[in-house]
């Protein structure tokens, strides 16, 4: 099997592909969003503990 | 076992349980995608009905399933954090929302990209997509409830009852709907309920659909985890833990 | 004082039907709005009267559904301004009940009137006469259940910002089975293929179902909105 074989899937290329690709988009918003939130989380609690620091 | 589960129910100790078996998990999810792609996509022969079209199986079903059970532990969770005030239940059923919500929209939209090469076209009313979109909007009910009262506490129990009366629901919906699709479409061709099902088929499904409980489970992890970080923002141990980052 | 809970629920009954005078525009707007929502689709498919007897089930029972949800909205709302709701939660009585008699009474002033009414607007919809029985009883069996199951989203957004769109939102999908069965029971009625007893005992036994488990949640919704 080639290439060009393996990306044609028979003729159902483009909805296999697409299908594939919808999934990958989900899966990585799902992996994205939580990580941005995590470093958004930690950067603000290092703020707050910096500025409880100074006030002490 | 409730005084069990408030001990390991306190967010704290769930932390540090997590971080030890966080890594882990993401490390399995990944190597469970690579091998059920490659299963998938590669080493599974070709349907002799469907061609190649039926490989958006691999990725349609594990997502229809996971929809389906991440809506049972959500509220599972929920019931829990109502009946038995465990904060960390009420964190964990907030989390699985989006997780199971996206699940169900992967489920739509792949399966409208199957129907249109099997019965050309996009969309058909056909009993598992129908049933799927009642229960994308049961995600988003429960999501808007999250999203519109301020107090967390509040927030938990009002949508703990949107869950709870949900999950109810969704077996009568669900029967409803397979129902009221026989009458109308006696015989009709579903998508999955072929005759006879090969190894072939059956072994990337698993994998797959292993992967992606894998996934919900890390990606739950990694939001309870800022979720918690959050609320208890003003403890002792998330000062020192804030400490440790600097 | 302290009389029978049946005395408290029969108050609870007889003083929503008393405040109903006041509310009265409230109520008969709702039902203007089943007969306005009925009558648009005439005039959007067309007059064809083969046409319109075949949607007419579907049509009704999307109309009775959209104008109970409206009335959610107005389900405890005055009670909660008023603190009556404050004051029933603190009576002896189980909370539960009088829930369910507050309901009874919400169902008499809407979802009776809706059925009754909906004969009516059936000979505009083109219905053959021998679906006129199984329309009006689909609705006595089917318009309680959207009630009940309605009360919870209503009661859980109280005092919540844009808390009617979210009462819609909530309850819509929770309604698919009941329009389902509802509507297919006077499809069946109309049409001759199948008998409308299985739609319609499916519709009763689900009535069942929300009498014994509604009223309860409702009042535990009711428990945290006041929280």
């Amino acid at each position: 099997m080639t290439w060009s074989q393996f990306w044609a899937m028979g003729g159902f290329g483009g909805y296999v592909w697409s299908a594939y690709a919808f999934t990958a988009f989900i899966v990585t918003v799902n992996t994205v969003a939580p990580l941005l939130r995590r470093r958004a989380v930690r950067r603000q609690l290092r703020r707050e503990t910096e500025r409880g620091e100074e006030g002490l | 076992m409730i005084k069990y589960l408030h001990k390991y129910g306190a967010p704290r100790r769930f932390y540090a349980i997590s971080g030890r078996v966080l890594p882990w998990s993401a490390v399995i999810t990944v190597i469970l995608f690579v091998s059920g792609l490659y299963l998938g996509l590669y080493w599974a022969p070709p349907d002799y009905q469907q061609g190649d079209a039926y490989r958006i199986m691999f990725v349609h079903v594990p997502n229809a399933w996971m929809s389906m059970m991440a809506y049972m532990a959500l509220a599972l969770f929920a019931a829990a954090g109502y009946i038995w005030n465990i904060r960390l239940a009420d964190i964990l059923a907030k989390c699985t929302a989006p997780l199971g919500a996206s699940f169900t929209l992967c489920a739509l939209v792949t399966g409208s990209i199957w129907g249109k090469p099997m019965w050309g076209t996009w969309w058909v009313w056909d009993a598992r997509l129908t049933s799927e979109l009642v229960l994308f909007f049961l995600y988003v009910g429960y999501m808007a409830v999250q999203a519109s009262i301020e107090d967390p506490r509040r927030a938990a129990h009002a949508s703990a009852i949107v869950a709870i009366v949900g999950v109810i629901n969704v077996p009568i919906i669900h029967y409803s709907v397979y129902w009221w699709h026989t009458l109308h479409q006696p015989a009709s061709i579903t998508l999955t309920n072929q005759p006879k099902i090969y190894i072939t088929m059956l072994i990337p499904l698993i994998v797959m659909s292993l992967a992606f409980m894998f996934f919900y489970l890390t990606m739950l992890l990694v939001r309870a985890r800022n979720e918690i970080l959050v609320r208890e923002k003003d403890r002792q141990w998330v000062r020192n833990l804030a400490r440790k980052i600097v | 004082m302290r009389g029978s809970l049946l005395g408290a629920m029969r108050a609870v009954f007889i003083r929503e039907l008393l405040l109903f005078w006041r509310r009265r525009t409230e109520v008969a707007n709702i039902l203007v709005f089943f007969v306005i929502v009925t009558t648009l689709f005439p005039l959007a498919v067309g007059p064809e009267r083969r046409e319109l007897a075949h949607i007419a089930p579907g049509v009704l029972w999307v109309a009775a559904l959209l104008a109970t949800t409206l009335s959610l909205n107005q389900l405890f709302i005055i009670d909660y301004t008023e603190g009556s709701l404050d004051q029933m939660l603190l009576s002896p009585y189980p909370l539960t009940a009088l829930v369910f008699a507050k309901l009874a009474a919400h169902w008499v002033l809407t979802g009776l009137p809706l059925a009754l009414l909906s004969p009516l607007l059936a000979i505009q919809m083109a219905l053959p006469d021998k679906a006129m029985g199984t329309l009006v009883l689909s609705l006595l069996l089917g318009t309680p259940i959207l009630t009940l199951i309605g009360a919870i989203p209503a009661a859980l957004t109280l005092g919540v910002r844009g808390g009617g769109v979210l009462v819609s939102l909530l309850v819509l999908p929770l309604y698919t089975p009941v329009l389902i069965f509802g509507a297919e029971a006077v499809a069946a009625a109309a049409g001759q293929e199948f008998a409308a007893t299985a739609h319609l005992s499916l519709l009763a036994a689900f009535l069942v179902l929300a009498l014994a488990f509604a009223p309860l949640a409702c009042a535990s919704a009711l428990r945290v909105s006041l929280d």
